[in-house]
């Protein structure tokens, strides 16, 4: 797992800021970006949990996006694919 | 305030007017503004106190051979402390102009416009308004004497001077590159936290310091720069809470300052409920007046004009309003029945200085503009002027910028290497 701050937004917007009287639209937004890769049978497992813990049911709370991973590779043994998990 | 691209030029053209004019004040400046008066008030004698000359020689320490203590004083301190304590006056002028042309001045162009600007406007000035006939010179400067104008701390000599000197400079270098479509937003709020902080209590200094003396005087200044900052940061936070809808820390920091601005000239003569007054009336004008650059176009990137030439302005006016005839000074103003006498001597003393300073500053601007150029170029702006102007960046956020760095130095020892081959070669050919 790998766990990146991020700044994006999609629907939400920013906020304003007001500076000695001069307002300034921020538009991005810091987030976190979290990578997870696990084998195909645990996909549905992981979507399940950061859903749950991440959802507030506003605008905001974000995207999980599954894709495919070609290959890994474990740099310390070469072991490669599911052993590298 | 900055952004971070930018903020160590902006503490380099601070440090930078310390240094320069800290060695111009020793070696002439002192004399110009406190020298025997060459002609109808306008300036003090340069050769004089020539690199201080005739303010240090006598007994410091009394022996048996020379039982007394004899060194040149100043009312009743030091010279050379009253050399010190100007010293601060002269450099903090030079320094504000700079927070206007912030993000985009070059760096050699702002020393040659301080030296000359300190040269040819501050210390003339310095001398009209704080030189005292027969202090440090049998005849001083015409707003001190001949007018009689209040400017107890540099409300005059100091703030409007700058602000005008400000207001000159930022017409002749131009707005900043997408200023104000783009925001520019102050990169570090807590540092200008930390700095109103610190530059309350060395504003005690100037004020209090004032009355060059630890005196009944400088106790009073001291309490009205409580009273008058004080309101000043509360003025302007109703301003903000009524006007954006949220009191702002920037707001707060710019009221403290608005309010020592207000109170510098006048904290010798006004009571302290005038000072609160003064407060008042600086902390709301001040807060209007940042945005006067929005609507005339005029890209003052720290507010320099909207907070030291307004506040310079409001304080010093006021004086001919709330002036307390009980107070140090003992002049009675237009609320205390002294009619409208003190007041156009005020105005006389506040625009004088405001035109010759605007004036001069435009002159001095082109001159500079002319031999050097006065700005960056477009990309060397968006790119940031502290690793184009000056080699480095304020912050390093990256853990992993060290490898780049090393890199670099790498590079350039084995470019260095190969340049000498051919020259060797050479040699033995």
């Amino acid at each position: 797992m790998t766990v990146s701050e991020v700044s994006g937004y999609g629907r939400q917007r920013g906020h304003t800021e007001v500076y000695r009287g001069a307002d300034y639209h921020v538009d991005l937004v810091p987030k976190v970006r979290i990578e997870v890769v696990v084998d195909d049978d645990l996909v549905e497992k992981v979507i399940d949990s950061v859903t749950q813990s991440a959802r507030t049911g506003k605008i905001g709370d974000g995207k999980v996006w599954v894709t495919p991973v070609e290959t890994v590779v474990r740099v310390r043994t070469g072991e490669r694919g599911a052993d590298a998990l | 305030m900055v952004r971070s691209k930018s903020v160590l030029n902006m503490m380099m053209m601070s440090l930078s007017s310390i240094g320069l004019v800290g060695v111009l004040w020793v070696l002439y400046g002192y004399s110009m503004a406190f020298g025997n008066d060459v002609g109808a008030g306008l300036l003090g004698n340069p050769f004089e106190y020539f690199g201080l000359s005739g303010l240090f020689a006598g007994n410091y320490l009394a022996t048996d051979t020379a039982p007394d203590v004899t060194f040149p004083l100043v009312g009743t301190i030091p010279a050379l402390v009253f050399v010190g304590f100007q010293a601060t006056f002269a450099i903090i002028t030079v320094a504000l102009i700079s927070g206007a042309v912030a993000d985009r001045m070059r760096f050699g162009p702002w020393l040659l416009f301080a030296g000359l600007w300190a040269t040819i406007v501050y210390f003339p000035v310095a001398h009209w308004v704080f030189s005292f006939d027969g202090v440090t010179a049998e005849t001083g400067g015409w707003i001190a004497n001949t007018l009689v104008a209040i400017d107890f701390a540099g409300g005059t000599a100091v703030h409007i001077n700058a602000g005008a000197a400000a207001l000159a400079l930022v017409l002749v270098i131009g707005k900043r590159r997408g200023w104000p479509r783009e925001p520019m937003r102050p990169h570090n709020l807590t540092l200008v936290m930390l700095g109103a902080g610190l530059l309350w209590f060395g504003w005690f200094g100037f004020n209090a310091g004032s009355a060059v003396g630890a005196s009944g005087i400088a106790g009073f200044a001291m309490i009205n720069t409580i009273a008058a900052t004080c309101a000043a940061m509360l003025a302007w936070l109703v301003v903000e809470r009524i006007r954006d809808g949220k009191p702002t820390s920037l707001g707060a920091a710019s009221g403290v300052v608005a309010g020592l601005v207000a109170i510098t000239p006048s904290c010798s003569s006004v009571s302290p409920l005038g000072a609160l007054a003064v407060g008042i009336i600086a902390g709301v004008l001040c807060a209007l007046a940042v945005g006067l650059k929005f609507r005339f176009g005029y890209d003052d990137s720290l507010d320099v004009v909207g907070v030291h030439l307004v506040g310079g302005l409001v304080g010093t006016l006021l004086i001919g309003f709330f002036a307390d005839p009980g107070s140090p000074a003992a002049v009675a103003g237009l609320f205390y029945g002294g009619g409208v006498d003190q007041l156009w001597r005020q105005a006389v003393g506040a625009f004088a200085v405001l035109i010759y300073s605007f004036v001069l500053s435009l002159v001095l601007a082109y001159i500079v503009k002319a031999i050097m150029g006065l700005r960056v170029t477009d990309e060397e702006e968006a790119t940031g002027i502290d690793e184009v102007e000056h080699a480095e960046t304020g912050y390093d956020f990256s853990s992993h910028s060290g490898v780049s760095g090393l890199a670099a130095h790498a590079g350039s020892a084995g470019k260095a290497s190969t340049d000498q081959v051919p020259a060797t070669a050479g040699k033995e050919g």
